[in-house]
This record gives C-alpha cells, sequence and structure tokens, in this order.
C-alpha cells in the first residue's frame, strides 16, 4: 500500500458524522474522566472513612487558588478565540491568542510552584496526612496536564503552525481539539478547587 | 464546519458572557465558603452545585457540546454511567469496609 493521507481530518466521518480527531479526542477525554474519578472516588473513601478530616480553607491558600481559578478560566477564553480567530481568517490574532493562553497556563504553573514550594519549608508533603496526599496527588496530576497542555499548544503556536498556509481547515480543527483538551483541564480545576480548597 | 464568520462572531459574544459568567459564579463559590453553614451536607451540595454549573458552561459553550453530533452524546453518556459506578463504589466499601476496621482498632 502507497503512503496515504489519514482520512476525515476535515470532513466528517459518515458513520460518525465527525472528522476523526474530534471523535478521538472525545475517546481520550473519557478516559480521563474515569482517571480523575478514580481519584475522586478514592477521596471519598478516605474522607467519609476518616475519623476526621480537616477544612481545606485552613490548611490551603485560597485567595491563590481563587486566582488560579480566574487564571485558568481566562486561558479558557483565550483557548477558544484563538480557535475563533481562525475561523475568522485572522491567523495574527490566532498567535496572540495561543500565545496568551501558553503564557496564563505557565502563570498558573507558576503560582502552583509557589503554593507546593511554601508547604515544602514548613515541612509540609504528600507522606504528612491522607488530606495532604489526596491534595498533592490530585493537585500534581492536573498541574502534569497543564504542563501537557502547554508542550501542545506551543508545538501547535510554532513549528505545528506551518500546516495553517497549506491546510488551514485541517489546522483549525487541530487547535478545537487542543482546546476541548484544555478545557477539560479548566473544567477538572473547577471542581478540584472547591473540594481540595473549600469543604 | 461551515460556519460562516458571521455565526463565529456571534460565538465570540456567547464566549464573553460565558467567561463573565464563570468570573461570577467563582466569586460565589469562594463567598459561600465564607458563610460557614453548619450543615456539612449542604456545603458540599451547594459547592458541587456551582461547580456543576460552572462545568456545564465550560462544556456546552467552550467545547461546544450545545451544538455537537449525536455520536459524543453516547461517548458521554456511556462516560456518565461508568463514572457514576466509580463513584457509587465508596458507598458499597463503607459498609463493608470501614465499619469493620473500626471494630478491629
Amino acid at each position: 500500500m502507497s503512503v496515504e493521507e489519514i482520512p476525515h481530518t476535515v470532513e466528517p466521518h459518515p458513520i460518525t458524522g465527525v472528522y476523526n480527531g474530534k471523535f478521538g479526542i472525545w475517546l481520550f477525554l473519557a478516559s480521563e474522566v474515569m482517571l480523575f474519578g478514580a481519584l475522586f472516588s478514592t477521596l471519598v473513601l478516605l474522607r467519609v472513612g476518616a475519623p476526621s478530616w480537616p477544612q481545606g480553607s485552613e490548611l490551603l491558600n485560597v485567595p491563590l487558588a481563587t486566582l488560579n481559578t480566574f487564571v485558568l478560566i481566562a486561558s479558557s477564553v483565550t483557548m477558544v478565540m484563538s480557535w475563533a480567530s481562525l475561523k475568522m481568517d485572522n491567523f495574527g490574532r490566532f498567535k496572540l491568542y495561543l500565545g496568551l493562553t501558553v503564557l496564563l497556563a505557565f502563570v498558573f504553573l507558576v503560582i502552583k510552584y509557589f503554593e507546593y514550594t511554601h508547604k515544602f519549608h514548613l515541612g509540609i508533603f504528600p507522606s504528612t496526612s491522607t488530606f495532604y496526599a489526596t491534595y498533592f496527588t490530585m493537585t500534581g496530576l492536573h498541574g502534569l496536564h497543564v504542563v501537557g497542555g502547554i508542550i501542545v499548544n506551543l508545538y501547535l503556536l510554532f513549528p505545528g503552525s506551518k500546516l495553517w498556509h497549506t491546510a488551514p481547515e485541517q489546522f483549525a480543527n487541530r487547535i478545537e481539539c487542543a482546546g476541548l483538551y484544555w478545557h477539560f483541564v479548566d473544567l477538572v480545576w473547577i471542581f478540584l478547587f472547591p473540594i481540595l480548597y473549600l469543604l | 464546519m461551515a460556519e460562516s464568520a458571521e455565526e463565529i462572531r456571534k460565538h465570540v459574544r456567547v464566549y464573553i458572557l460565558v467567561f463573565a459568567a464563570l468570573a461570577v459564579l467563582t466569586v460565589v463559590t469562594v463567598g459561600v465558603s465564607y458563610l460557614k453553614i453548619e450543615s456539612v451536607a449542604a456545603t458540599v451540595l451547594i459547592a458541587l452545585f456551582i461547580a456543576s454549573i460552572k462545568g456545564g458552561l465550560v462544556a456546552g459553550y467552550f467545547m461546544h457540546l450545545v451544538s455537537e453530533k449525536q455520536i459524543i452524546f453516547w461517548v458521554l453518556a456511556l462516560t456518565v454511567v461508568f463514572f457514576a459506578a466509580l463513584m457509587l463504589l465508596p458507598s458499597v466499601t463503607e459498609f463493608s469496609g470501614v465499619g469493620e476496621l473500626e471494630g478491629q482498632v
């Protein structure tokens, strides 16, 4: 068989009704729901079974986490705006918005770094208590997802963006898929924030 | 994706509104936590309720679920079933596990 192009990168697949990339990313996100779901389920079990459980707001930095919530929400908006810019044929605006998305993701990680190192300076580690074990595990896994998003978005911002000049619709679809992942990362934080910091 | 630039402009207005709603709801989430409601169940339910609205806005508008194809909803419906099973596991475990552990201590 000769080298063929991957089919249905732009036109919808006749069976699914969506282009393959979108179907693929949604299946991946379904698996991600189960990954985080397992941790949420474990947290419920540990918390309900524990004789006592600390109030997150007394141990964790709520103002910093609130700021981080705003940062992630803002990055979700810039992400969707980068896709919309491509749809409006404005490549320069796309670069600006995707660049802002990456920048905000870095801001999120820097704030998280301050939170973590402050805890470490106080001698607080995942082994300190069940509460901190769940806190570091869940925010750590979420942080890794932010790092993953940064890598993908940096690729699409620089070397990957060449595709715009040869296959603009396919490139816009790639940005949509990267966006779906990024919004999921935002969505996980929307639940992590109240559950770990406020309850 | 045959949406015209004019339609996308309409989307953009919605995105800005959703952004504002998410910001307001974040403030509400933090504000409610300062009320120090007595009932733990009520506190958890209110927090999860607000988070669900925020999550719904993100999934519905930023992830375009409001106008998505049926196949994606089938994938999500299946995910919801498995997720619900996962979240129900602690209740099953609790009845046969934690109580016994307490008895042993």
